[in-house]
């Protein structure tokens, strides 16, 4: 039974260049950083508050914040040491200030007293190991997850205890594991398929023991034929082939969006508004289904994560580390030199947000370190060619988001022109001949509404 | 409190994302357009002689200064981007060819410093400017507008003909020979307009750098055709005489006064192609196409308001969104 589907591209999409510089390399386990800076709000929904104080000793792996809130996810410390100070630091991707405990390292890394329950690792036995997470039962594996502070690693970084437990009414029937990775230079999840494929596949296998669905994909773009051809082997080494199928996708951005990876490998459209459960679907990351496996198989928390290091360094990299550790000190614990670049971008080059300093730590989603030499491309007028409404995968009209920002007038923002259903890809704004930041206007417009909505 | 202060590092630039592009910037279009533009001007200066070649030249010229001199009174930054010499070389094109050069830099003014900048500049003009610059010299000098002569090539003697599309014309040759001359361009007309074959071939590179949208010239000629095969006309001639070739490839394309969405192209092709069987055939006047396009131009911005995309996952109007 072949369990590899090809499939093509159900949008326009673009053809970017890919510069995944790093592909080849493998990831590098850094040295422990001699501090960490942890803000509390590293995941969409509630903030977390602090449940230590400044002076407190903690240990690698002790729950330092939390939150009564359901949709919301602890916050971890990545090394032992010392609770120095807490402070304000800036969220690049809001601009607002956050607090965030700095902790001290004693290098020591001694790991707090964990309830490991399974003295069982990724031996030859997999049979075992998948009997063992079937008699989990899922509020068991939630909590595991959710204790473990596991966010969607893809980006967003929603909460995946939320994900996992979608309402009764809500039928899912197919989970997508998302390893498409379409942004350029970024290889970090690619890595991850190739070195810890087997985590990847039994985090799958625990996420489809919660939701119990028919179909299971893997998607991973054509680009990464290499990944595809491991994945597929170890689907069979462990046995998977009746439930697991491959899906190899055109490299089209933006395919690892989950509206257009959905609509691409089943045809259906979440609707306006709402999220891929509304059609019975669920994605998760494969960094993410990593995370999965550690935290309820290994009873790790979420400290660590492969990120790829790349841009115009001397030597970029894939590197596997300590959540917390500020750019800066992970630029060093490199060994690369940043000075000749006026751009730290957090994250890819299509979504990331730049960087003010490089004291930002490496928070659960982050995916890449991204440094490039670039400049403000002067603005032009918009000449109304329409290549952002050819290429816009969500069916917009960004040139009218920015006639109506420049003009002031907010009205038909949501109501006519739809702005709530951009999910900034940033397409629009790679294609504007006339260099309009369109993304940025599309905030500035999503802002003037959220403001209007809380003024009433 | 004094550990809350955020360092700024100078060297940072903070941008949105996206943080590369494509580089396929506008003037990059503009130039693509004005090499397409290079072969009926070449077919002009061929068939109209030196004249034509400085008539051409002040067009450019004064609509370049125009512009410049506009920016600065309006404390802009000038950039040359080429669309002024756009402006410049399709005005050129579409006027007679022994027109008073005093006549053709009065109606380059007017395109530039009226329709263009008065109303914003790039991508802010209602109007075609070009077009409305030569509607603009047909009111003030009829007569002057309406003279045609016949190829002169080198030679300067210009001999008085009639274009092609008025009425003296038809019937005086066999038609195979019509529609070669109309073909190559060895008739009487504007400057530009006289050679379909080069008008075409200039409009096909316009669609393989995909500047241009293919919907609009099909859906305006397709339409010119059927129209004028539904009143009894021509089909082959029709398409072929006066300034259609042009006007489908080069002026009815323009983004600013041309709607954004492919379905709204096809509705403002058809349109244009039926103002333009009207006026052709139950006007006053010989030809149509420049007072098509410029009606056609006025009702882009309502054929944007209603014809827009299916945004993904819509499911029909909410109630209370």
């Amino acid at each position: 039974m072949s369990i590899l589907i090809k499939k093509k591209s159900k949008f326009r999409g673009l053809h970017l260049p890919e510069r995944k510089i790093t592909e080849k390399k493998s990831i590098e386990t850094l040295p422990i950083p001699e501090k960490i800076i942890l803000p509390l709000l590293q995941n969409i929904g509630a903030p977390c508050s602090f449940i230590i104080e400044k002076g407190d000793e903690v240990r690698t792996g002790q729950k330092i914040a939390d939150s009564e809130s359901y949709v919301s996810s602890p916050i971890h410390s990545s090394i032992s040491g010392k609770v120095k100070k807490i402070s304000k630091i800036l969220n690049p991707a809001s601009g607002l200030l956050m607090d965030a405990a700095t902790i001290v390292s004693d290098g020591k890394d001694q790991w707090a007293e964990t309830s490991r329950v399974f003295d069982i690792g990724l031996s030859q036995d997999y049979n075992k190991l998948r009997t063992i997470i079937d008699t989990l039962k899922k509020d068991e594996i939630l909590s595991k997850i959710r204790e473990a502070g596991i966010v969607g690693l893809g980006g967003a970084a929603f909460p995946t205890h939320v994900k996992l437990n979608p309402p009764p009414e809500k039928k899912i029937d197919t989970v997508i594991l998302n390893g498409c990775e379409c942004e350029p230079f970024i290889t970090s999840d690619h890595r991850v398929l190739l070195e810890y494929g087997k985590q990847v596949l039994m985090g799958l296998y625990i996420i489809t023991s919660v939701l119990k669905p028919e179909k299971i994909y893997i998607a991973i773009e054509d680009n990464k034929a290499d990944a595809i051809s491991h994945i597929s082997d170890l689907i069979f080494e462990m046995a998977f082939d009746d439930m697991f199928e491959i899906i190899s996708l055109p490299s089209r951005y933006p395919m690892g969006a989950e509206k257009t990876l959905i609509k691409t490998v089943l045809d259906r459209e979440v609707p306006m508004g709402g999220l891929p459960l509304d059609v019975g679907v669920v994605v998760n990351n494969v960094t993410t289904a990593k995370a999965i496996y550690d935290a309820v198989i290994e009873d790790r928390p979420l400290i660590s994560k492969v990120i790829t290091v790349t841009g115009e360094y001397n030597n970029p990299k894939n590197v596997l580390v300590r959540t917390g550790t500020a750019i800066s000190d992970l630029i060093e614990l490199c060994g690369l030199k940043v000075e000749s670049t006026n751009k730290v971008i957090i994250g890819g080059p299509m979504m990331g947000n730049t960087l003010i300093n490089t004291d930002f730590p490496v928070i659960k989603g982050v995916n890449c370190i991204l440094a490039c030499d670039s400049r403000i491309p002067e603005e032009q007028n918009c000449i109304n060619c329409g290549r952002c409404v050819r290429i816009c995968p969500m069916g917009l009209l960004p040139l009218a988001f920015v006639r109506s920002v420049k003009g002031g007038n907010s009205d038909g923002l949501s109501s006519q022109y739809y702005i709530d259903n951009c999910i900034e890809c940033g397409s629009c704004a790679y294609v504007c001949p006339a260099n309009i930041p369109i993304v940025g206007y599309i905030k500035a417009g999503k802002a003037i509404l959220a403001e209007k909505k809380k003024a009433k | 409190m004094k550990e809350d202060k955020i360092n700024i590092e100078k060297r940072m630039l903070i941008t949105h994302a996206p943080h590369i592009w494509m580089g396929f910037s506008i003037s990059r279009i503009m130039y693509i357009v004005v090499i397409a533009l290079l072969f009926p001007t070449a077919a002009a200066i061929y068939f109209f002689g030196y004249y034509s070649l400085i008539l051409i030249a002040v067009c450019v010229s004064v609509a370049v200064l125009t512009e410049f001199i506009i920016k600065k009174l309006r404390h802009m930054v000038f950039k040359m981007d080429g669309s002024a010499v756009i402006t410049g070389l399709l005005f050129a094109l579409i006027l007679p060819p022994r027109l008073p050069i005093w006549m053709a830099v009065i109606g380059v003014i007017f395109s530039i410093a009226i329709v263009k900048e008065a109303f914003g500049g790039l991508g802010y003009n209602i109007f075609n400017p070009a077009l409305a610059g030569r509607a603009f010299l047909s009111v003030c000098f009829p007569k002057e507008m309406t003279t045609w002569v016949l190829p002169t090539y080198f030679n300067n003697d210009a001999v008085t003909g009639a274009s092609p599309l008025g009425e003296s014309f038809t019937g005086q040759f066999d038609k195979i020979d019509m529609y070669k001359n109309l073909l190559f361009g060895n008739t009487a007309g504007s400057l530009g307009e006289t050679s379909a074959l080069l008008i075409i071939i200039g409009g096909a590179i316009l669609l393989v750098f995909r500047i241009i949208d293919w919907r609009i010239p099909v859906f305006y000629l397709g339409t010119v055709a059927l129209g004028s095969f539904l009143v009894g006309g021509d089909i082959i001639f029709q398409l072929l005489a006066g300034g259609l070739m042009i006007g489908a490839f080069f002026m009815a394309t323009d983004y600013a006064t041309s709607p954004v969405m492919g379905n709204g192209r096809i509705i403002f092709g058809v349109g244009v192609g039926i103002l333009t069987v009207l006026f052709r055939n139950f006007g006053p006047m010989p030809e149509g196409v420049c007072f098509s396009i410029l009606i056609m131009n006025a009702f882009t911005p309502l054929i944007d308001r209603y014809i827009k995309p299916k945004p993904f996952g819509y499911q029909g109007k909410k109630k209370n969104a």
